[in-house]
C-alpha cells in the first residue's frame, strides 16, 4: 500500500473517495449512476474497512435524505451522484441548506437536459451555484480541475460544511471523474470529537454522567411558521453567505500583461489553459482565469481585470450559465464574449485558439 | 383546613401522570384526533424502555410534523416520506442511539413507498410508528392510499373508487413480507382495550430495534374526525366498524431466532393467521 507521501495514479472519481476517507468522512450514501461510480464502488470496501458505513440507496432520493440524518448527528457524510441524479437530491439537498446540516455532495456533470449523455457537461453551473432546489440558499460550490484537486477540495469540503453548517458541493464532470493522474494523498485526519457538539443530534443524555438530568431536546428543521420567524431564517442563512465571500479562490495565469482574459473552470478551464499556452508562444497576449469556488464566485477579482481595461471570453461546456456570472461581475467596465462546448462533444485546445483570437481582435 | 380534609389529603395517591418525555403543552390536534394518543404511547414507552436520553426521531410531514414539540427527544425534520431514509441516515451514524420515525399514511404508503419499503427490507434497526387515518390531515382531508372504497374525501368526493382509484393498501401487510422486518402489527386506538394492546406491539416494535433484531413497524389505526366530517364519537364507531374489517389487527410478523438474516417466522404468528384476534367485537362481527 502506497505511504501517505508516494504519488499514486487513480482516476479523479476514486481521487474523490479518498479525499473524503483521508478527511474522517464516515458515512458514505449512494446509488448507481455513470460516470461516478467508481466513488460508491470504491467506498462500498474502503469506507467499511475504515470502520464507517455504507449504504446502496433504493433511490438517488433517498440516499440524499440518508445523508440529512446522519449529517444531522454531527457526523461526517457524504453522497455523490451525476446531473439526474442530483435533480433528485435536490429536495434533500434544500432541507439540509434550510435546516443548517453539514454534508458533502459530489456531482460529476455529465450531458443534459433530460438523459443527455454520460459525457462530460457543465450543464448543471445553475443548478449548483444558484441552489439547486426551492427557497432562497446557495451551497460553497469548489470545482476542481485535477485529481489532485479533486481529491484536496473535497478533503477541505468537509471543514467547510461543519465550519459553515452548510452542504457543500464538489462540481467536476466526466473527464475529470474518468482521467487518471497521480496524486498525493494526505495523512488522515479524522473529525475532532467536539465536532459539532453543540447542535449535533446524539440524545438527551449523551456524554453526560449517569443520573444527570438530561439536557434539553434539540430540533433540526426547516418549518418555521409564526409571523416573521422565516424571514428571520432566511435573514441568517443570507449573513451566513454573506461571510462566504471570504473563501473565493481562483488561479490566474498569464494574466497580467493580458489583452483577453479566458474566464472557465475545471476541465474546460484547464483545456483552456493549454490553448492559452499556445497562443503566448505566437506572441498573443491572452490570459487565462479559473474560477475553482463557483459559489462564491470571484467576482471581485474579475472586476479588478475589468478596469484595467481587458478583454474577456468566457468558454463553457453548456449553452452559456457562468457567462452571466462574468458580465455581471465586469459590468461596469466590460462585457464578455462567450464561446460554448455543446455537450456531447469533446473539446482540444486547438478549438479554443480561433475563438481565442476572435475576442482578442474585437474592437 | 379541618382534620378530616387532611386525612384525605394524606390518603391521595397520584395515580396518572404525564410521562417525563412528554411536553407540558396544548397540542395543535384537532378534538378526537388519535394523535394524542399515539404520542403518549411513544413517551410511556420511551421512558419505561429507559430509552428517552440516547434517541434521535425523524419526524415526517402532516399533522404530526410538530412531534418535536411534544415529545422531548432529540429531533430532525424529514422531507414528506423520507423519514426512513433519514433514520437510515441517524442510525448508520449513530448506532448506539435509538430511532424513530412516526409518519402518517400520506407521508408513508403513498410519497414515502420507496423509502418504508427498503428500510424494512435492509432491516434497518429502526423503529417505526404509522399513523392511519385514511387522508391526508394537514392538507384538508385529501385522498390517501388508504382510504376505503367509497370513502369520501376532498378530491374524491363521489367516494374512493377500485376502478379509478384503486384500493386501499396495507401497509402492514406489505411490511411483514420484507427480509429484514423483525417484527409487525396492526393495532387501533378506538377502545381502551386496543390501546392497551397497541402498546404492547409498539414495545415489541422497539424491542426488536433495542435487541438488534431488524425492523420494527406498527400500524395504529386512528380516527380523524375533523376530515371525516364526524364527532369524536363517531369516528371512533367508524375505527370499529368500517376501518377493522378491512384492515386486520395482530401481529403478521414476529422474528423467533436471533435476528440474524434468514430466521423463521414463528408458525403462529404467520402473516394474516393472527389477523383480527386482538380487534373490537364489533369489527369480528361484521
Amino acid at each position: 500500500m502506497a505511504g501517505a507521501k508516494d504519488l499514486i495514479f487513480v482516476k479523479g472519481n476514486e481521487a474523490i473517495a479518498m479525499g473524503a476517507l483521508d478527511a474522517g468522512c464516515r458515512c458514505f450514501f449512494g446509488y448507481p449512476i455513470t460516470p461516478q461510480n467508481d466513488i460508491p464502488e470504491y467506498m462500498s470496501k474502503a469506507i467499511i474497512d475504515a470502520g464507517g458505513e455504507f449504504v446502496q440507496a433504493e433511490s438517488e432520493v433517498a440516499a440524499a435524505n440518508m445523508l440529512l440524518g446522519a449529517g444531522a448527528c454531527g457526523v461526517r457524510a457524504m453522497t455523490s451522484s451525476s446531473s439526474p441524479g442530483m435533480s433528485l437530491k435536490q429536495e434533500a439537498i434544500s432541507y439540509m441548506a434550510g435546516s443548517e446540516i453539514p454534508a458533502v455532495i459530489v456531482n460529476m456533470n455529465r450531458g443534459g437536459p433530460g438523459l443527455g449523455d454520460i459525457g462530460p457537461s457543465q450543464g448543471d453551473y445553475f443548478q449548483s451555484t444558484r441552489g439547486g432546489g426551492h427557497g432562497d440558499y446557495r451551497l460553497l460550490v469548489l470545482a476542481p480541475s485535477s485529481a489532485q484537486e479533486a481529491y484536496d477540495m473535497t478533503h477541505k469540503a468537509f471543514d467547510l460544511a461543519f465550519a459553515y453548517r452548510s452542504p457543500v458541493l464538489i462540481l467536476g464532470d466526466a473527464i475529470i471523474g474518468q482521467m487518471k493522474e497521480p496524486i498525493r494523498r494526505r495523512e488522515l485526519t479524522l473529525a475532532a470529537p467536539d465536532e459539532g457538539a453543540a447542535w449535533r443530534l446524539e440524545g438527551t443524555k449523551a456524554d453526560l454522567p449517569a443520573g444527570a438530568p438530561p439536557r434539553a431536546h434539540r430540533i433540526i428543521k426547516s418549518l418555521y411558521l409564526m409571523d416573521g420567524e422565516l424571514a428571520g431564517q432566511n435573514k441568517m442563512l443570507q449573513a451566513k453567505y454573506e461571510q462566504w465571500k471570504k473563501l473565493v479562490e481562483f488561479e490566474t495565469f498569464e494574466v497580467k500583461d493580458a489583452d483577453l482574459v479566458v474566464v472557465a473552470y475545471g476541465s474546460i478551464g484547464r483545456i483552456a489553459k493549454n490553448a492559452v499556452r499556445a497562443l503566448r508562444k505566437k506572441g498573443k497576449k491572452v490570459g487565462l482565469f479559473r474560477p475553482k469556488t463557483l459559489y462564491p464566485f470571484p467576482e471581485k477579482a474579475l472586476a479588478r481585470l475589468a478596469k484595467e481595461g481587458k478583454k474577456f471570453l468566457t468558454i463553457e461546456h453548456n449553452l452559456g450559465q457562468m457567462v452571466e456570472d462574468v458580465r455581471l461581475s465586469v459590468r461596469h467596465h466590460a462585457d464578455s464574449d462567450l464561446f460554448c462546448v455543446y455537450p456531447g462533444n469533446m473539446p482540444s485546445p486547438d478549438d479554443f485558439e480561433a475563438p481565442i483570437l476572435r475576442a482578442l481582435g474585437r474592437k | 383546613m379541618t382534620t378530616t380534609q387532611n386525612a384525605a389529603n394524606a390518603a391521595e395517591e397520584l395515580v396518572f401522570t404525564r410521562p417525563a418525555s412528554l411536553a407540558d403543552r396544548a397540542t395543535h390536534y384537532c378534538p378526537g384526533c388519535h394523535h394524542g394518543i399515539a404520542h403518549r404511547l411513544v413517551a410511556e414507552l420511551l421512558d419505561e424502555m429507559d430509552l428517552a436520553g440516547r434517541t434521535v426521531a425523524a419526524s415526517s410531514i402532516g399533522c404530526s410534523v410538530f412531534l418535536y414539540n411534544y415529545i422531548k427527544v432529540d429531533t430532525v425534520e424529514s422531507p414528506h416520506g423520507r423519514a426512513p431514509a433519514v433514520a437510515t441516515g441517524i442510525k448508520r451514524a449513530r448506532p448506539e442511539c435509538f430511532c424513530f420515525t412516526y409518519q402518517g399514511d400520506g407521508d408513508l404508503a403513498s410519497i414515502g413507498m420507496a423509502e418504508i419499503m427498503h428500510a424494512a427490507n435492509r432491516g434497518e434497526r429502526l423503529s417505526v410508528v404509522f399513523v392511519n387515518n385514511t387522508v391526508y390531515g394537514m392538507t384538508g382531508g385529501q385522498m390517501a392510499p388508504t382510504t376505503l372504497i367509497g370513502q369520501k374525501t376532498t378530491t374524491c368526493p363521489g367516494g374512493r373508487c377500485h376502478d379509478r382509484e384503486g384500493s386501499p393498501i396495507r401497509m402492514a401487510e406489505i411490511i411483514s413480507q420484507l427480509g429484514g422486518t423483525a417484527f409487525c402489527a396492526r393495532a387501533s386506538l378506538d377502545s381502551v382495550k386496543n390501546i392497551r394492546q397497541a402498546k404492547k406491539y409498539m414495545r415489541q416494535a422497539f424491542e426488536a430495534q433495542t435487541r438488534g433484531l431488524g425492523f420494527g413497524f406498527v400500524e395504529l389505526l386512528s380516527g380523524c374526525p375533523t376530515n371525516w366530517r364526524l364527532s369524536p364519537v363517531a369516528a371512533n364507531k367508524r375505527i370499529t366498524e368500517e376501518m377493522i374489517p378491512y384492515f386486520p389487527l395482530g401481529v403478521f410478523k414476529e422474528l423467533a431466532g436471533d435476528g440474524t438474516c434468514g430466521s423463521t417466522v414463528a408458525p403462529d404468528t404467520a402473516a394474516g393467521t393472527a389477523a383480527g384476534t386482538a380487534a373490537g367485537a364489533a369489527g369480528e362481527g361484521k
